[in-house]
């Protein structure tokens, strides 16, 4: 099973195991992950799942649809590596991904 | 839909204190059918919602998107819900209140209760219904330091009285429908409009976005890609700003006046300190009314808890009907309430304004 690493702002890591198919969202919650909120469940519809991908992650991980950009117009503190993580899909590839949570989901 | 803009040119004033039956806190799906069936048993309703139009998280935050799981509807959209509830409630004259937060909640000696809005409009009803959902909608702020200084005073999260931004020098930040509505509402009265957002691609409605770049290229507003990075001023007031592109070089945008718009999000308010003896953010309700530990105030919808409870919108409809029979005696005490349907009551038929067959 993919292992994904989790970084809280504060520095605090969490390295937990994914299911290939789940959301990254998903497996956070399912850790109970501080700091991913999920207030829509996963319908890119709230954009409180904010996550910055690990600059060498960026490639495997992909780019955000456009749906999931104009979500992300409404994140806190949005930058380059920024994605919703109800958006990224677990598979074998991602195994090892590193992501980082912004200071506040809003 | 109807668009922001063309909406939200009425401003929103305080009237008389309002004597009514029953008030309802909040115009989601729950709260728009609680008019139907209250209408149902005779008992006329105040709405009042923090957010600008009815519907809830679905008219906000899934307008577009289909619900699968509606009774007799194998698929409809957030609004099309919001829109078809709005249909089917006509007939009982709801008045709307939009951009009012209930605030304060009190009982008066003569067992009625007064509700207060955050601008200070007054309530006498006989009995409150609270559909609150998820707590009311709260403008996300952004992450600039020291913003906090400036809210009220030259940071607006949201537009109530147009006039006060006439002559303003207006930095609006955003791409949604808000941000944009805005901007070309304001920009005749503002003396100068710009408008900062981080990418060239805007979730707003392309007619707006046009618009928007007929004034830039009319030269009558500015358009800026970047992230603030910096607000700049002093006592409360607003000169200016500091913002970037990526990793482009930083510039600055001077402006008086700055509005930003990143969407919003459901805080749970003032409801907390009404004595409902909350149960981690809900409001504990029996099964048989839907009341809450105060008589004569109820609680409907994903705002409530009770053994079993799912937050979906088919149980808060069962729960509006409930809570309005058991409402209806106690606005119409003396009355009996007979069990009827509406396919063959003509009273009923009558109350909705169809032609009995
Ligand atoms: C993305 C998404 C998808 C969903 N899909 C489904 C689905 O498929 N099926 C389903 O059944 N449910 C679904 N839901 C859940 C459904 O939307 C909610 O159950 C429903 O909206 C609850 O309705 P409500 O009227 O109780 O509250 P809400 O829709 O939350 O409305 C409450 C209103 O009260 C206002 N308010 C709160 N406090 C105050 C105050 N003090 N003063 C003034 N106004 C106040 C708020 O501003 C808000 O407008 C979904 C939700 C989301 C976010
Ligand atoms: S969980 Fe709401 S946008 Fe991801």
């Amino acid at each position: 099973m993919p292992k994904i690493t989790f970084i809280e702002f504060n520095g605090t890591e969490h390295v937990v195991e994914g299911e290939v198919g789940q959301t990254l969202m998903e497996v956070a919650v399912k850790h109970s992950i501080p700091g991913i909120e999920a207030e829509c469940g996963g319908a890119c519809a709230c954009a409180t799942c904010h996550v910055y991908v690990d600059e060498a992650w960026l490639e495997k991980t992909g780019t955000p649809k456009d749906t999931e950009e104009d979500m992300l117009d409404f994140a806190f503190d949005v930058r380059d590596n920024s994605r919703l993580s109800c958006q990224i899909k677990v598979t074998e590839e991602l195994d090892g991904l590193v992501v980082r949570l912004p200071e506040k989901q809003y | 839909m109807i668009s922001k803009s063309q909406q939200q040119t009425t401003d929103v004033s305080v009237g008389e204190p309002i004597e009514t039956d029953a008030v309802i806190i909040g115009a989601g799906p729950v709260g728009l059918f609680a008019v139907f069936e209250l209408g149902l048993v005779d008992i006329k309703a105040h709405v009042v919602d923090i957010l600008d139009k009815p519907g809830g998280q679905c008219a906000e935050l899934y307008p577009e998107k289909p619900i699968y799981d509606i009774p007799a509807f194998p698929e409809i959209s957030g609004q099309e819900l919001t829109d078809n509830l709005l249909a089917q409630i006509k007939p009982f004259e709801p008045t709307f209140h939009f951009q009012q937060r209930v605030d304060a909640l009190q009982k008066l000696p003569d067992g009625r209760f007064q509700l207060t809005t955050d601008i200070g409009q007054v309530f006498i009803t006989k009995v409150v219904v609270i559909a609150a959902g998820g707590g009311s909608f709260t403008p996300k702020k952004p992450p600039y330091p020291g913003i906090a200084d400036y809210e009220g005073r030259s940071v607006f999260y949201a537009v109530r009285q147009r006039e006060q931004f006439r002559g303003k020098d207006i930095l609006i930040v955003g791409g949604g429908d808000s941000a944009l509505d805005w901007v070309l509402n304001l920009q005749p009265i503002a003396r100068s409009m710009k408008l900062l957002h981080r990418r060239e691609n805007f979730r707003a409605a392309p007619d707006s976005v046009n618009k928007m770049r007929a004034l830039v290229e009319a030269g009558k507003m500015e358009f800026h890609l970047g992230q603030i990075t910096a607000l700049h001023g002093e006592n409360g007031q607003l000169t200016g700003v500091t913002a970037r592109h990526g990793k482009g070089p930083e510039f600055e945008i001077a402006c008086d006046t700055l509005l930003p718009f990143f969407g919003l999000t459901m805080k749970l308010g003032p409801i907390a300190e009404w004595g409902l003896n909350l149960h981690e953010n809900l409001i504990p309700v029996d099964t048989e009314k839907f009341e809450t530990s105060i008589p004569g105030i109820y609680a409907i919808g994903d705002i409530n808890t009770y053994p079993g409870k799912l937050k979906l919108i088919l149980s808060g409809f069962h729960e509006a009907a409930l809570m309005a029979h058991s409402a209806h005696r106690v606005v119409h005490p003396d009355k009996t309430l007979r069990f009827q349907y509406t396919t063959s009551s003509s009273s009923l038929q009558k109350k909705l304004g169809v032609k009995a067959s």
